[in-house]
């Protein structure tokens, strides 16, 4: 047992990690002006867009996958156009996991987003506004900190969820090691070879980080919740 | 002065109706509005902040804030804007809010001792008092020295002693910095001490308009007190009836005869005044 941990192959882990924190950086920056646009407005295209937004929650993994494969092959304009500009290749390497990650978690990022802004009382982005601050500001400095809890949900959420990601990443990246094999792929790949052992491992660890994330998660939103009060009237 | 000439239509409770206002107001004055609920007092407001859209024309000092090709955006207009809600941001303290709408330390501290707030300025608005939270509402409406000041009932949740303490820091603010202030209000006796001009709407059009001596003094002929009250209940008692009126809230017993029992239903509301006698005024306890 431990010659077993002391030769664990931490590399999926860290793979896994560093997916989750790129694609969580990335869809904050896009979260935030997709979630305020969906909350403000009124037009006739939110419902499609709040659909679009949605679909990866329905979808099955291998569909999603199926399409950004096709989409990002070098077979593709999009592909294709990746290749020849940028030299860069979007299927079966990392690259290609953190794209299909944003597409895959991005209702996880916005949908908190776009319910905090909208428990938000209107007035109170009124009242920035008639003292003479911008959209932006408003956003930063009197939306984003009065809705901690929705933020703190989205980030985690989305992380949490990118590192329990497996149906798309098989699709679009295989399994190379070092390179798109991550955690949840090598379990996967460990019970085809019934290493049992292993599994058990690798298993234990996701269950018990992914139930410290979600543990700090609702201690933090209890304690913001004491602390600010009801107070969005 | 501020030339309004506004349209708007609006989707009130009793159907679709148009809110028209064609006034003019001077600069430095203080003018209530006052009416029944849904006759287009807060969206008025909320027209002149450019919180709504509307049609027609806004002018200011000859300043275009609205015409048919151009809004003047709400952060362009430097205005005050003290909500009925109150509106605080909930992350930031007393000072903090003061200090958002502009970095004028000198000014932020004169506003705050000027309201007794000086004390609290660490701290948070759920940990303050309603009294506490509107004066910190009405302080960041005062922060960018407004020409125009916007209030939507500001102090209709407060208890009677905070309200005349607020109306006079209000008036006093009023008159240090000069701003032409808007006010909606309910109460005839707020109205009367703090403004020089009341107008009245219904169903989003100008009904009345003038001094509040003039609009609210309801007393005519040699009538010496004259006040509006709901009938709430009438008994009969032997050969007599008493009617009970609820007069602001205050209930009385009044003595009606049969004859006028006839005129008079129940929810109704009625005028009750009287001339032969000499009322004493003391102090309440």
């Amino acid at each position: 047992m431990i010659e077993v941990l002391q030769n664990l192959d931490l590399t999926p882990f860290v793979l896994s990690f560093k997916l989750a924190l790129y694609t969580t950086i990335i869809l904050f920056i896009i979260s935030i002006p997709l979630a305020w646009y969906l909350s403000q407005s009124k037009s006739k295209i939110k419902p499609f867009l709040e659909a679009i937004t949605a679909l990866p929650l329905v979808l099955p993994p291998s569909v999603l996958g199926f399409y950004i494969l096709v989409a990002l092959s070098n077979t593709s304009p999009l592909g294709a156009f990746f290749e020849e500009m940028f030299d860069i290749k979007l299927i079966f390497n990392f690259t290609g996991l953190v794209v299909a990650s944003c597409i895959y978690s991005l209702p996880f990022m916005v949908q908190p987003l776009q319910g905090g802004f909208e428990t938000l009382h209107k007035n109170i982005l009124e009242a920035s506004y008639v003292a003479g601050k911008g959209k932006i500001e408003t956003i930063f400095r009197v939306a984003l900190p009065n809705m901690k809890p929705a933020l703190l949900t989205g980030l985690i959420i989305t992380f949490a969820h990118t590192v329990g990601e497996f149906g798309v990443i098989l699709m679009i990246g295989g399994s190379i090691p070092g390179e798109t094999k991550v955690a949840s792929v090598a379990i996967y790949e460990m019970v085809e070879i019934m290493d049992y052992t292993a599994a058990h491992i690798y298993s234990a660890i996701m269950v018990l980080m992914s139930f410290l994330v979600l543990l700090f998660v609702y201690i933090f939103n209890a304690k913001q919740a004491r602390k600010i009060g009801r107070f969005h009237t | 002065m501020i030339e309004i000439d506004i349209n708007k239509r609006l989707h009130g409770a009793e159907g679709e109706m148009f809110l028209q206002m064609n006034v003019a107001i001077e600069k430095g004055t203080f003018t209530a509005l006052s009416g029944v609920s849904g006759s287009g007092k807060t969206t008025f407001l909320r027209i002149l902040a450019g919180l709504e859209k509307a049609e027609g024309v806004i002018k200011v000092d000859g300043d275009v804030w609205l015409d048919n090709t151009y809004t003047k955006p709400t952060q362009d207009r430097e205005i005050g804007f003290v909500f009925q809600s109150y509106a605080l941001f909930p992350n930031m303290t007393v000072g903090e809010h003061l200090l958002f709408v502009k970095k004028d330390k000198k000014l932020a501290q004169e506003l705050l001792e000027l309201t007794e707030l000086g004390a609290l300025v660490h701290r948070l608005p759920a940990t303050l008092s309603g009294g506490q939270q509107q004066r910190v509402n009405v302080c960041r409406a005062m922060m960018n020295r407004p020409k125009l000041l916007l209030m939507d009932e500001p102090l209709s949740a407060l208890d009677n002693t905070m309200r005349t303490k607020l109306q006079n820091e209000i008036l006093t603010l009023h008159q240090r910095f000069g701003t032409t202030t808007i006010m909606v209000s309910h109460d005839p006796s707020e109205i009367y001490h703090m403004a020089q001009r009341v107008i009245i709407l219904d169903s989003g059009k100008i009904i009345d308009d003038g001094s509040p001596k003039k609009v609210l003094l309801k007393t005519s002929g040699s009538a010496k007190f004259s006040f509006e009250g709901k009938l709430i209940d009438i008994m009969q008692v032997d050969v007599i009836y008493i009617a009970i009126i609820a007069i602001g809230q205050q209930l009385t017993e009044i003595v009606v005869s049969h004859d006028e029992v006839k005129h008079l239903s129940i929810g109704q509301t009625v005028n009750i005044s009287t001339k032969a006698f000499s009322p004493l005024v003391k102090l309440s306890q």
